[in-house]
């Protein structure tokens, strides 16, 4: 691992040394990326399977392992179709935006001590600027399909995300308060000091609300009204197929395991090693901290699919409540709330 | 009061971690897919798939061309045409079995007098054309003499009941 690492460093040169090595970083991110979201879906259908008692795609491959692949090839051999009422430039357009702003987001994202694409001061703003730029994805997608339910699809997914990103963003600024810092190693390093140190127990109901938020944030059930297959067939991406239909599938997987990696970033520490101050802590140190951040993304992503497993959709009306009347109200109290303990160093978290 | 109660179960997310945990609980529970083509659910005796028509044991078809399975059929599927067989016995020159319209209801069998007309347990069959949808007296017996066995063995176990 520390190999990796010091190979990770030597490509902080001149240019161009410095641009061949920034571009063989993004593939070494977004590669595995896409991997684990073609693995994401596959996982979604087993998980969401079992909790229904079935047992989900188990026919291609052993176990059905080869599934996601399978899918993927089915997407690129298919035709895309433009419907001929659409403005077309805007339609081949609007996935391409949402991947970017999807893949973009994870140029400031440390996967371990030093182990970031660009370690940017302004980090979370950085990604919360870049992830609201996603919904221009989705808002182009319903308009330039020329269809009322896109269209639908689309204005919903727009109220939405614009009523849940102030309640995000309110969540995470109690985060940047507590942790004095925009940068996301730091955020993750103020957190050091074992299980009771991370900041899901000081912001616990932050962190409930960034989750949720968030979850509403990447359109997926119970908020899903931007899909809502029942009401508007496919909402925005009704009238998109093969390569462009899987360009929003792979942006929309790719923003929740963003979503479910920042909540393990800002409240469950990261990289950090959960026994950090015990007496596990040399039992386990061996372990590397890009395994840690993977369990405790994973831990949020299986909670996406079990949230999926388990509710009902909202109603649209109670999508705006649950946003504007119970989030936004709890979230300025608590950043109240965080702001007092900092300021009069409330032990033990901000005791030093 | 209530409603402070209800603000708090609602503020601490109560009732959606009850719904979480059912969800939860059925993640280990044993799953109950069955495997299709390598495994099948038992199929009853009554079970109604597709149609034949039976002979009795010395190679003589059943069917008395009565009209009654015609005239019971709710979606009109069933077209017989008959004409006195050399012996003098009435017999249907055509039996077609529309199976676009049938519904599978099995009336005709429950009908038939001389439980000339079945429906056997075979439902895993398709049509490769259009026409191919129309069953004919040939097509009928030929079914019927292939799952004679089967069908004799249910007609029997369903007696007592009939």
């Amino acid at each position: 691992m520390d190999f990796l690492f010091s190979l990770w460093d030597t490509i902080n040169q001149d240019y161009p040394v410095k641009l061949i090595g920034d571009l063989i970083k993004i593939v070494v991110i977004v590669g595995p990326l896409m991997f684990l979201v073609a693995y994401f879906t596959y996982a979604e259908r087993k998980i969401i399977g079992y909790m229904q008692i079935r047992i989900g795609p188990n026919r291609v491959g052993p176990r059905g392992w080869l599934q996601p692949i399978a899918d993927a090839v089915k997407l690129m051999f298919k035709e895309i179709i433009i419907p001929s009422g659409a403005n077309k430039t805007l339609f081949i357009i609007a996935p391409m935006i949402s991947i970017t702003t999807a893949l973009a987001a994870w140029a400031v994202f440390p996967f371990d001590d030093h182990l970031v694409l660009a370690d940017v001061n302004a980090g979370l703003l950085y990604i919360l600027a870049i992830a609201s730029t996603g919904v221009y994805g989705v808002l182009i997608a319903g308009w330039a399909s020329n269809s009322k339910y896109a269209l639908l699809g689309a204005m919903r997914t727009a109220a939405q995300v614009v009523s849940y990103e102030i309640a995000m963003g309110f969540a995470l600024v109690t985060v940047i308060v507590a942790a004095g810092s925009l940068n996301l190693g730091d955020i993750v390093r103020a957190q050091e000091g074992g299980f009771w140190h991370w900041y899901w127990l000081p912001l616990l109901p932050m962190f409930v609300i960034y989750f949720i938020a968030g979850v509403a944030e990447t359109n997926r059930a119970p908020f899903d009204v931007a899909e809502g297959e029942s009401e508007i067939v496919a909402g925005f991406h009704v009238d998109y197929s093969g390569m462009a239909f899987a360009t929003f599938f792979l942006a929309e997987y790719a923003n929740m395991i963003m979503i479910s990696a920042l909540a393990a970033l800002m409240f469950l520490g990261g990289w950090l090693s959960p026994f950090q101050g015990t007496m596990f802590e040399a039992a386990f140190a061996w372990v590397p901290g890009l395994v840690w951040f993977f369990a405790k993304a994973c831990i949020f992503a299986f909670f996406y699919l079990w949230l999926r497993a388990t509710f009902p959709r909202y109603r649209y009306d109670q999508i705006m409540r649950l946003g504007w009347k119970v989030f936004i109200p709890i979230t300025i109290v608590w950043i109240l709330v965080v702001g007092a303990a900092v300021v009069f160093k409330l032990p033990p978290w901000w005791a030093a | 009061m209530n409603t402070l109660v209800n603000y708090i179960r609602s503020l601490f997310l109560l009732e959606l971690w009850q719904g979480l945990s059912v969800t939860g609980r059925y993640l280990f529970k044993r799953k109950i897919t069955v495997q299709y083509p390598e495994e099948k659910t038992p199929i009853s005796p009554r079970f109604r798939g597709l149609h034949a028509l039976r002979r009795y044991p010395n190679g003589e078809e059943r069917c008395i061309a009565c009209k009654l399975c015609e005239a019971v059929c709710p979606a009109l599927a069933i077209t017989i045409e008959t004409e006195p067989r050399a012996d003098g016995s009435r017999r249907t020159t055509r039996y077609d079995i529309d199976l676009f319209k049938c519904i599978y209801c099995g009336f005709c069998e429950e009908s038939c007098p001389v439980d000339s007309i079945v429906e056997t347990r075979f439902f895993e069959y398709h049509f490769e054309d259009r026409a191919d949808s129309v069953m004919t007296k040939d097509k009928l017996l030929a079914i019927g003499d292939k799952y004679e066995q089967q069908l004799a063995e249910d007609r029997a176990a369903q007696a007592p009941y009939r």
